[in-house]
């Protein structure tokens, strides 16, 4: 019972983290109908941006956290002026090119600039447990779980009470009547950007005690968001979330379950069978087309 | 300027459509065929693995670029074939036969990934088939009384009618040419048939397609299969060149190498699945050509632009240092790939006929033949 709740807790903070990332790709499609294959190499960044401000120059570790979030913030949007919006409107499948190129781009700067080796980032949460009774729970998984109720709810006030977050839904129903209602809909879809590459961030640093940042990370765990964003529905905000803890949580239980190599395919598998039983996903929104 | 009259449909579908066809693929198929008296071994070496990546191209582009089916797994079905080969061998099964049955398990495989991806579209099938590619991957590694596991399973040299074709030797080039040109004209053939219009008509409007009475299901689980029994053939061969596979040799990375491959050379003809090819695998022996000579031209165009020596030997050092940079290959690719997308969504044939129709219509070429439309109502949400 105890390796069972040890797991549980294990399992939703490393979902956590598969939340944040899928919430940017969720973001990002909702926004423009573009699937951002590069968002976890956009953690990944970030996660090295943070490294750079803390454990190189020193600095406190709630400034370097903020200072990578708004270097970020603004890569990101340099990143969707750049690659991005020149072929907006295009079929999708040259969009997920191009952000696949970004990705290759950036996991070979950053290996470039920073090494190839593992690197890791001091926290107040690196060290310290949280005891109750018999059950130890680490503080930096607590802190994943903590931050990440945090910025959805953030969000969520965002996206529900802010102009601009209203804008946002509103160019992501409709693009062109968006833009018709005097919504300035590139400087939103540039602006939604920045906050996914910042939550991206959040995502990178908040992972850094638990599994060190390397170059590869991002390709790894943005490869495991994408059950996450499937499973809760592509185009849902709270599904993200809930789809990254509940993949978190299968794959922390196959790794203790069941013999070895079940971990690594597991959430794959939960994707597939989602995939074939219930394509929109647990949160999403069934559409048809029209003729 | 030469002008088609095209009478009826027989002549639109012609292989040839014209002697200049004859000629030019003539002497192509001429310098082919002499390429191994004249060029260095590792040149032609290079061109075995333009055989195989054309030929995992034209698979790719069956199901991509004419289907509009897309696939991030294709490296799974270079698997399947690879390891049917290595397995088989150990038997003392014949080459032809093993050959064919890595295409023919392969392609009962494409049809098997075939049938569920018949309810995806758009981005839903390329995270399918990056799942597909990693579940397989994973098999490969775990199932260890066939595959061996990650310690890999060694190829036997090649032997064809009893006659040992090592695998850096002119005869397996030819072997090689002999299937891709074999495929290629097999894949023309069979895109002028009914199913190959079947698959183009899906590409273009699935609905327009079932409306016209086009069995769409059938004709996405058939690309399927012939894709993957291509790629299969090519896995054969892949084996057979590289003597050693492993599961860490099948990897995403590969799958998405094949989408370079029919990306770069324009993903809407034959003929870019083999430029696509050459440009991958050209790329390699660029990057150590650049390795090796760039910074001593940068340092001398320095030099001759006033630096003084050491300024100079600086620069040689920092290019150099640059130039050898790990990882700076995954960079240009990376660049690569959005500078294609961005700038040449055609590709490098698309280029190729750009140039052709300039000198063709010369002066009355017009920049907008070639234009994309954009659309910016939402489309691939409500399907």
């Amino acid at each position: 019972m105890l390796d069972f709740v040890q797991q549980l807790v294990s399992g939703i903070a490393l979902g956590c983290v598969y939340g944040l990332i899928a919430l940017g790709f969720v973001l990002i499609y909702k926004a423009t109908e573009v699937v951002n294959f590069a968002q976890g190499d956009l953690m990944m960044l970030g996660g090295f941006f943070a490294f750079t401000f803390i454990g190189m120059l020193g600095l406190n570790y709630w400034l370097g956290f903020a200072g990578a979030v708004a270097a970020m913030a603004l890569f990101g949007m340099l990143a969707e002026r750049v690659v991005v919006r020149p072929i907006l409107g295009y079929p999708q499948f040259s969009i997920i090119m191009a952000t696949i190129g970004l990705g290759y781009f950036l996991r070979s700067v950053v290996g470039m600039i920073w090494g190839t080796d593992d690197f890791k980032i001091e926290t107040p949460f690196s060290d310290g447990v949280l005891r109750i009774g018999s059950l130890v729970l680490a503080y930096d998984k607590l802190s994943v779980i903590a931050a990440t109720i945090i910025l959805c709810a953030l969000l969520y006030l965002f996206f529900n009470r802010t102009t601009l977050g209203t804008a946002m839904r509103a160019s992501s129903e409709n693009m062109l009547a968006a833009y018709y209602m005097g919504i300035p809909v590139k400087r939103v879809v540039s602006i939604v950007w920045a906050i996914a590459a910042a939550v991206a961030t959040a995502a990178g640093v908040l992972l850094a005690p638990i599994t060190f940042i390397h170059s590869n990370v991002g390709l790894v765990l943005g490869l495991k968001a994408f059950p996450a964003a499937v499973l809760g529905g592509f185009g849902s905000i709270p599904g993200a979330v809930v789809g990254g803890v509940l993949i978190g949580v299968i794959e922390s239980m196959a790794g203790f379950y069941l013999p070895q190599g079940w971990k690594d395919v597991a959430p794959y598998i939960v994707l597939l069978v989602v995939l074939l039983l219930k394509p929109e996903g647990l949160f999403g929104v069934h559409m048809r087309k029209k003729v | 300027m030469r002008f088609l009259f095209k009478t009826d449909y027989e002549d639109d579908i012609k292989l040839i459509p014209h002697s200049g066809y004859v000629v030019s693929y003539g002497i192509l198929l001429a310098f082919l065929l002499i390429a191994p008296f004249v060029l260095s071994s590792y040149l032609v070496s290079q061109l075995v693995f333009v055989c195989i990546y054309a030929m995992v191209g034209v698979g790719l582009m069956i199901l991509t670029g004419f289907t509009g089916q897309a696939s991030l797994g294709h490296a799974a079905f270079l698997a399947i074939g690879a390891y049917t080969a290595a397995y088989l061998q150990q038997y003392n099964v014949p080459f032809p036969v093993y050959f064919l049955a890595g295409g023919l398990l392969t392609g009962v495989v494409g049809a098997l990934v075939g049938f569920p991806a018949l309810r995806l579209t758009g981005i839903y099938l390329v995270i399918a088939t990056i799942s597909f590619a990693f579940i397989v991957e994973e098999v490969l590694a775990r199932w260890e009384s066939v595959t061996h596991g990650n310690e890999g399973m060694r190829v036997k040299t090649l032997s064809l009618f009893g006659q040992a074709v090592p695998q850096n030797g002119p005869t397996f080039y030819y072997l090689c040419l002999a299937v891709l040109t074999l495929t290629i004209v097999g894949t023309l053939n069979l895109l002028r048939s009914p199913t190959g219009r079947a698959f183009v008509a899906i590409r273009d409007s699935e609905t327009a397609a079932r409306s016209m009475g086009v069995n769409v299901s059938l004709y996405k689980v058939k690309s399927f299969a012939i894709s993957a029994a291509i790629t299969g053939l090519a896995g054969v061969l892949f084996a057979h060149k590289l003597s050693f596979i492993s599961p860490e040799m099948f990897t995403l990375q590969l799958s998405i190498e094949f989408i370079i491959v029919i990306l770069i050379g324009g993903a809407f003809s034959l003929h870019g699945a083999v430029l696509g090819a050459i440009f991958l695998v050209m790329i390699d022996p660029f990057l150590t050509y650049l390795k090796d000579d760039l910074p001593g031209i940068i340092a001398g165009i320095a030099a001759t632009f006033g630096a003084d020596s050491i300024t100079a030997g600086k620069i040689h050092g920092n290019v150099a240092a640059v130039a050898s940079a790990n990882g700076l290959k995954g960079a240009i690719y990376g660049v690569i790939i959005v500078l294609f997308v961005l700038f040449e969504p055609l590709g490098l044939y698309g280029r190729w006929l750009k140039i052709k129709l300039f000198f063709q219509l010369f002066p009355l070429y017009k920049r907008a033949t070639f234009k994309r439309q954009k659309i910016y109502v939402k489309s691939e949400r409500n399907r």
